[in-house]
C-alpha cells in the first residue's frame, strides 16, 4: 500500500501532467456562469471557447513530456501531444464554423451549451488519449460520448436530429456494455487494469489464448464503435446525417482521432513487448494474430464504406460513409503494427483533418442557402458560386487521394507503411477501393460543373468568414501535397507511444 | 542546379503555362456582352503567348540539344538536367524518403518534349470557337499542358507520378464541361479508366522505392541498387513479372492498345476539337513513353519474359484498331471522328510493335511513329473540327464534294490523309517502313500479319476522302456556311485555321522528305537503349541475318 505522504506528493506532480485537462475543466466551470450571466450576447460562449481552446493549447507546451501521472494511470507523450493538437486544431475550426450555421441560429435557440459541451467533449477525448488504465479508458470514453450524445441532438425539435441521438445512445450503450464486459473479462484474467501491468503479465505468464481473445476482441469492439470500423458503423450515416452539420464535422474527425489514439496505445502499450531502445517494430506478446484481424477489419471498412457511398444523395450521408472509408484507410496504417504504421497514421489524420473539415464547411455552406444537403441541388454550383465549387473540387480531389494534395501524400505514407509490412494484399484493395470512391467523390463535382451549366438561378451569397477559412485550409491541401516535410518529420517524432515500468 | 543553358529551361518550359494560368484567371470578365468578348480575347491570346514561348524554349532546346550524348540510364549523358531535393523526411523503420525534383532529358524524351510544346500551340487555336466559360477552359488547358510537359522532363519516379495524375483532373472537366452530348459518361470512363491504371504504378513504384532507396528512375535501372531480399531483388522473380505487368497494363491503357482501348472512341467522340488534338497529339504518347522510360529499363527481364506478348498486343491493337476504323464506314455509324479514333489505336499499335522488336531501327520507328501520329492526328482532328464547326455535324455520309466547295482545305488536308495512310515522301511512311524494318527482324510473321493494317489502312482513309471530299456536293450545303460571314467569310479556311494546320502540314512534308533531324536526335539514346536491353530479350536478325 502506498502511504499517503507519497501518494500525495504523486497526485502534487501530476497536477503538472494535467495542465491542459485543468485549464478544460476550469473554463467549462466559467462557461457555464458566463451562459447565466450574459444570456443575451449570442456568441459570447463560442468567442470565450476559442479563447479556451487557445490557452489549452499553449498550456500542452508547458507541461513535461514523457511523464506518468497519478499513479500510472495518465501519460503524457509526444505521441498524445499530437493528437491533442489535432483535436485542438478541430475544435477551432469548428468554432468558427458554428458562427455561420443556419441550422444552430433558428430559433434563436440559445447556443452557450453548445460551446460548453464542446470543451467537455474535448476534456474527454484528451482524457482517452492520455489513459494507459482500462477503468479510466472507459470513464473517459463515457465521458466523450455524453457529450456527443447530447451535441448529435442539439437541434432537438428537428425530427431527424432527435432520431440521431437517440440511435447514438442506444448504439454507444450497447458497445460500452462490450467494453466493460471486455475490460472484466480481462482483469480476471490478468489481475490488473494497467495496461503495462497486463503487458508484464502476458510477458511472463503463459494465458490462455480463447478468453485472452474474447476480452481483447470485447474491448476492441469499443474502440471500432468510436472510429466506426465495420462491423461497428451502424451508427455513423444515421447520427452523421441527422446531427448539426458542424457536429457531424467534429464527429468525423476529433472523435475518430481520440479512438484511434486509444486503440494504437491499447495496442502498442498492452500487446507489444518493449523490445531495445528504440522500440520501433513491434514484437506482439500474444500469440493472437493480430494483424490479420485488423487488416480485415480495414478492409471491410473501407470496402464497406466506399461502395454503401456509391448510392448516397445527400451529401452528409455521402460524406459519412466516406469517412467510413477513411477509417478503412487509417486502419491499413494500424494493421502494421509498427511506428511506421503509427506515423502514417498521424501524417494521415493531419491531412484527413485539413480536407474532412474543409469539406464539411463547403456542404454546409451550401445548404445554408438551399436549405438542403441533396446532391441533386448542388447542380450549376460552379456557375452560382465559382470559388466556393472550386475550393470544393480541391478538398474532394484530395479526399479522392490525386497528387498534388494532401490527400495522395497520406496515402502514400499508408501505402508505404502497409507494403514495407508486405501486406501487399491490403494495399491492392486499398488502391481499388481509391478507384471506387473516385466515382462518388467526382459525382459531386459533376453536378457542381457538368450539369446545370445553363442555370438561370442566381448567384448564392456565402459567409465570409467560412469562405475564408475554406480558402485557407483548400490552400493549406495544396501545400502539404507539394511540401510535407514538416508534417511527416512531427508525425516521424511523435511517433513513439510511452511505456514505462 | 542549372541547365547547360545557364537557365533552368525544363523548369520553364514545364512551369510557364502555370504562370499563363494564372494571368488567365487574373482577367477580369464583364458583366455585359461587349466586355465579356474582350476579356475572352485577352485570355484566348494570353494562351497563344504562353504556349508559343512554350514553343520557343523546346526550339532552343532542339537546337542546343547534343546528339551525341546517350542518356537512357545514365545520369551524366542527360542534358539540361536539373537535381535538387525536394522532399527529405524522416520516417520511423524505414529512415529517411527522399524525393527529388529531378527533371532531364534524353534521345528519348527530347522528341516528346518538342512535340507536346507544338501540339499544344496549335490546338490553342481550334480552342477559339469555345465560348462558354472561357476562363476556366483556358485555365484547365494550360493545367493540362503543364502536367503532360511534366510527364515527359521528368526522371524522379514519385514526380512523374504527381506529373501524370495532375493531368487527370483537367482533362475531366475538359471533355466534361465542353464536350459532346454523352459527355458525362465519357470523362468519367476516361478518369476511372486511367487511375486504375495508375493506382497500381504507384504501388510498384512503392516496391522500386523499398528495393533502390531512391526515386530516381535511373537508379532503378541498375541491377547492382537493388538491395539483397527486397521485394524486386533478382531477376526473373515472379513478383518482378507481377510488377512489370501492372506497369505495363498502366501505361497500355494510356496508349491505348487493345483491349484497354474502349475509353478513347467515347472521349475522342465526346472531347471539343482542341482537346482531342491533345488526347490524341500527347496524351497517347505518354503510354508508350511510359513503356520505354519506366516498365521496360526497369523490368528488362521481365520484358524478356513477355516480349512477344508485348509484340502480339502491338499487331492485335494495329488490326482490330483498323477493323473499327473500317466499321465507321457502316450504315448508321458514320463518325468521321470515331473513326480517326480507332484509326489512333492502330497507329498506337506500330509504336508498342516497333518496341517489342528491341532492335534500332524499330525503336527508332516507334519514338519517331510517335512524333509522326501526333502531328498527324492532330491535324486530322482539326479537319474535322473545321467542318463540325461550320455544318455542327460529323457524319461521313452527309457530306460529298467539298473538295469544289473548299479547296485549299482540301489540299492540306490531302496532307494529312496520305500521311496516316503511309504514302511515300510523307512522315508516316518513314517511321511505318523502320517500325516494321525492326519487327520483321525479330517477328516476321507478326510483320506479316501487322501488313494487313496498312492494307485497311488505305481502305477506310480513301473511304472517307471519296465520301467527304468527292463526289457531289449534298444540296443542303450549297448555301454559304455562316451567311452574316462574320465567323466564316468565304467558304475556305480562316487565319487561324491557317494558323494551326499549316505548321502541321509543313513539319509532316519537311520529316517525310529529310527525316534526319528527328532520328539524330534520339539514334544515340536508342543504340544506348537496345544496348541495355541486349543481355535480357530477344533480338531476331531474321532480315539481316547477323
Amino acid at each position: 500500500m502506498l502511504e499517503i505522504g507519497n501518494l500525495v506528493s504523486n497526485l502534487q506532480s501530476s497536477l503538472l501532467v494535467f495542465l491542459p485537462e485543468i485549464v478544460l475543466v476550469f473554463s467549462l466551470l466559467i462557461l457555464i456562469v458566463t451562459d447565466l450571466i450574459f444570456k443575451n450576447i449570442r456568441f459570447l460562449n463560442g468567442y470565450l471557447s476559442l479563447i479556451v481552446f487557445a490557452v489549452c493549447g499553449v498550456s500542452l507546451f508547458f507541461v513535461p513530456r514523457n511523464q506518468v501521472g497519478f499513479l500510472n494511470t495518465y501519460i503524457f507523450d509526444d505521441f498524445s501531444l499530437y493528437f491533442k493538437i489535432i483535436i485542438l486544431i478541430t475544435n477551432f475550426i469548428i468554432v468558427l464554423m458554428s458562427f455561420n450555421s443556419n441550422e444552430l441560429k433558428e430559433k434563436s435557440r440559445p447556443l452557450g451549451e453548445f460551446y460548453i459541451f464542446l470543451v467537455g467533449m474535448t476534456f474527454g477525448m484528451f482524457l482517452v488519449i492520455g489513459s494507459v488504465n482500462l477503468i479510466l479508458i472507459y470513464l473517459a470514453i463515457e465521458t466523450m460520448s455524453i457529450s456527443s450524445y447530447i451535441l448529435a441532438g442539439y437541434t432537438k425539435e428537428i425530427k431527424r436530429a432527435s432520431e440521431a441521438s437517440l440511435k447514438y445512445v442506444i448504439f454507444g450503450a450497447v458497445s460500452s456494455g462490450l467494453m466493460i464486459y471486455g475490460i472484466s473479462l480481462l482483469f480476471g484474467l490478468t489481475g490488473s487494469l494497467n495496461l503495462n501491468e497486463i503487458n508484464n503479465y502476458l510477458q511472463l505468464n503463459k494465458i490462455d489464448s480463447f478468453p485472452f481473445l474474447v476480452s481483447s476482441l470485447l474491448i476492441l469492439a469499443g474502440f471500432a464503435y468510436k472510429i466506426s470500423a465495420v462491423p461497428f458503423h451502424f451508427w455513423t450515416p444515421d447520427v452523421y446525417e441527422g446531427a448539426p452539420i458542424t457536429i457531424t464535422a467534429y464527429l468525423s474527425v476529433a472523435s475518430k482521432a481520440a479512438g484511434f489514439a486509444v486503440l494504437l496505445r491499447f495496442l502498442k502499450t498492452m500487446l507489444s513487448a518493449p523490445t531495445g531502445s528504440m522500440n520501433e517494430i513491434w514484437t506482439m506478446v500474444s500469440s493472437i494474430d493480430w494483424t490479420l484481424i485488423l487488416a480485415v477489419l480495414s478492409a471491410l471498412t473501407m470496402t464497406l464504406g466506399n461502395i454503401v457511398a456509391l448510392w448516397q444523395n445527400n451529401l452528409k450521408r455521402l460524406l459519412a460513409f466516406s469517412s467510413i472509408a477513411h477509417a478503412g484507410y487509417i486502419l491499413m496504417g494500424v494493421t502494421v503494427l509498427n511506428n511506421t504504421g503509427v506515423a502514417s497514421v498521424l501524417v494521415y489524420f493531419f491531412m484527413y483533418l485539413i480536407m474532412n473539415l474543409g469539406a464539411f464547411i463547403c456542404v454546409m455552406l451550401v445548404a445554408n442557402e438551399l436549405n438542403s444537403e441533396d446532391i441533386q441541388d448542388f447542380e450549376g454550383l460552379g456557375y452560382r458560386a465559382p470559388l466556393l465549387a472550386t475550393v470544393f473540387s480541391i478538398l474532394l480531389f484530395s479526399l479522392i487521394g490525386l497528387p498534388p494534395t494532401a490527400g495522395f501524400i497520406a496515402k502514400f505514407y499508408v501505402f508505404a507503411s502497409v507494403i514495407d509490412a508486405g501486406l501487399i494484399w491490403l494495399a491492392v484493395i486499398g488502391v481499388i477501393n481509391s478507384v471506387i470512391s473516385l466515382y462518388y467523390y467526382v459525382k459531386i463535382m459533376r453536378n457542381m460543373f457538368i450539369r446545370g451549366v445553363d442555370t438561370n438561378k442566381g448567384p448564392i451569397k456565402v459567409a465570409w468568414l467560412n469562405q475564408i477559412v475554406v480558402i485557407v485550409l483548400a490552400f493549406l491541401t495544396i501545400l502539404f501535397g507539394i511540401y510535407f516535410s514538416p508534417i511527416v518529420n512531427w508525425a516521424n517524432s511523435s511517433s513513439k507511444i510511452l511505456i514505462f515500468n | 542546379m542549372q541547365s547547360s543553358l545557364g537557365f533552368p529551361i525544363l523548369t520553364w518550359i514545364t512551369f510557364l503555362p502555370i504562370i499563363g494560368l494564372l494571368l488567365v484567371l487574373l482577367v477580369p470578365v464583364g458583366k455585359d456582352e461587349k466586355s465579356r468578348e474582350v476579356s475572352h480575347i485577352i485570355m484566348r491570346w494570353i494562351t497563344v503567348g504562353i504556349t508559343f514561348i512554350q514553343l520557343i524554349f523546346a526550339i532552343i532546346i532542339f537546337i542546343n540539344y547534343n546528339r551525341a550524348l546517350t542518356g537512357v540510364n545514365d545520369v551524366s549523358t542527360f542534358q539540361f538536367v536539373e537535381r535538387m531535393t525536394w522532399i527529405d523526411a524522416n520516417f520511423p523503420v524505414i529512415g529517411h524518403i527522399k524525393i527529388e525534383y529531378f527533371l532531364g532529358i534524353d534521345g528519348l524524351s527530347a522528341p516528346m518534349v518538342l512535340l507536346t510544346a507544338i501540339v499544344c500551340f496549335v490546338a490553342v487555336f481550334p480552342s477559339f470557337v469555345i465560348e462558354k466559360g472561357v476562363k476556366g477552359y483556358f485555365a484547365m488547358y494550360l493545367l493540362l499542358d503543364t502536367g503532360m510537359m511534366g510527364v515527359f522532363v521528368a526522371l524522379d519516379f514519385f514526380l512523374f507520378y504527381v506529373f501524370w495524375e495532375l493531368m487527370l483532373l483537367p482533362m475531366y472537366f475538359l471533355i466534361g464541361i465542353w464536350g459532346g452530348p454523352r459527355k458525362e459518361y465519357a470523362a468519367i470512363k476516361f478518369f476511372i479508366y486511367t487511375l486504375v491504371g495508375s493506382v497500381f504504378m504507384l504501388l510498384v513504384m512503392i516496391g522500386l522505392y523499398y528495393s533502390v532507396g531512391s526515386f530516381s528512375i535511373l537508379d532503378m535501372m541498375n541491377p547492382n541498387n537493388y538491395k539483397p531480399d527486397s521485394i524486386f531483388a533478382g531477376m526473373h522473380t515472379t513478383i518482378r513479372y507481377i510488377a512489370f505487368m501492372a506497369l505495363f497494363i498502366g501505361f497500355a491503357i494510356k496508349v491505348p492498345s487493345v483491349p484497354f482501348h474502349t475509353w478513347l472512341p467515347d472521349a475522342h467522340v465526346e472531347a471539343p476539337t482542341p482537346i482531342s488534338v491533345i488526347l490524341a497529339g500527347v496524351l497517347l504518347k505518354m503510354g508508350t513513353y511510359g513503356m520505354i522510360r519506366i516498365a521496360f529499363p526497369i523490368f528488362p527481364d521481365a520484358v524478356g519474359y513477355f516480349q512477344s506478348l508485348i509484340a502480339w498486343v502491338g499487331m492485335i491493337s494495329i488490326i482490330y484498331g483498323a477493323l473499327c476504323a473500317l466499321g465507321q464506314h457502316k450504315v448508321g455509324q458514320r463518325d468521321f471522328k470515331k473513326l480517326i479514333a480507332y484509326s489512333s489505336v492502330s497507329h498506337m499499335g506500330y509504336v508498342v510493335l516497333g518496341l517489342a522488336s528491341m532492335r534500332p531501327e524499330g525503336i527508332s520507328g516507334a519514338i519517331f511513329q510517335m512524333f509522326n501520329h501526333g502531328t498527324i492526328t492532330s491535324m486530322l482532328f482539326m479537319i474535322v473540327g473545321v467542318i463540325y464547326d461550320r455544318a455542327h455535324t460529323r457524319g461521313l455520309d452527309e457530306f460529298g464534294g467539298l473538295a469544289n466547295k473548299m479547296p485549299v482545305y482540301t489540299g492540306i488536308m490531302m496532307v494529312a490523309f496520305f500521311a496516316a495512310i503511309g504514302l511515300p515522301g510523307l512522315s508516316g511512311f518513314i517511321s511505318e517502313a523502320m517500325v516494321f524494318l525492326g519487327s520483321f527482324n525479330t517477328y516476321p510473321y507478326l510483320t506479316i500479319a501487322s501488313g494487313l493494317g496498312i492494307i485497311l489502312g488505305a481502305a477506310y482513309m480513301l473511304w472517307a476522302l471519296q465520301k467527304v471530299f468527292f463526289g457531289k456536293l449534298p444540296e443542303r450545303w450549297n448555301k454559304p456556311w455562316d451567311p452574316s460571314g462574320k465567323k466564316f467569310p468565304g467558304d475556305d479556311l480562316i487565319a487561324r485555321e491557317y494558323a494551326a494546320l499549316v505548321p502541321l502540314a509543313i513539319i509532316i512534308i519537311y520529316l517525310g522528305v529529310y527525316p534526319a533531324p528527328m532520328l539524330d536526335l534520339m539514334n544515340a539514346s536508342v543504340n544506348h537503349f537496345v544496348e541495355f536491353m541486349k543481355p535480357y530479350v530477344l533480338i531476331g536478325n531474321f532480315l539481316t541475318g547477323m
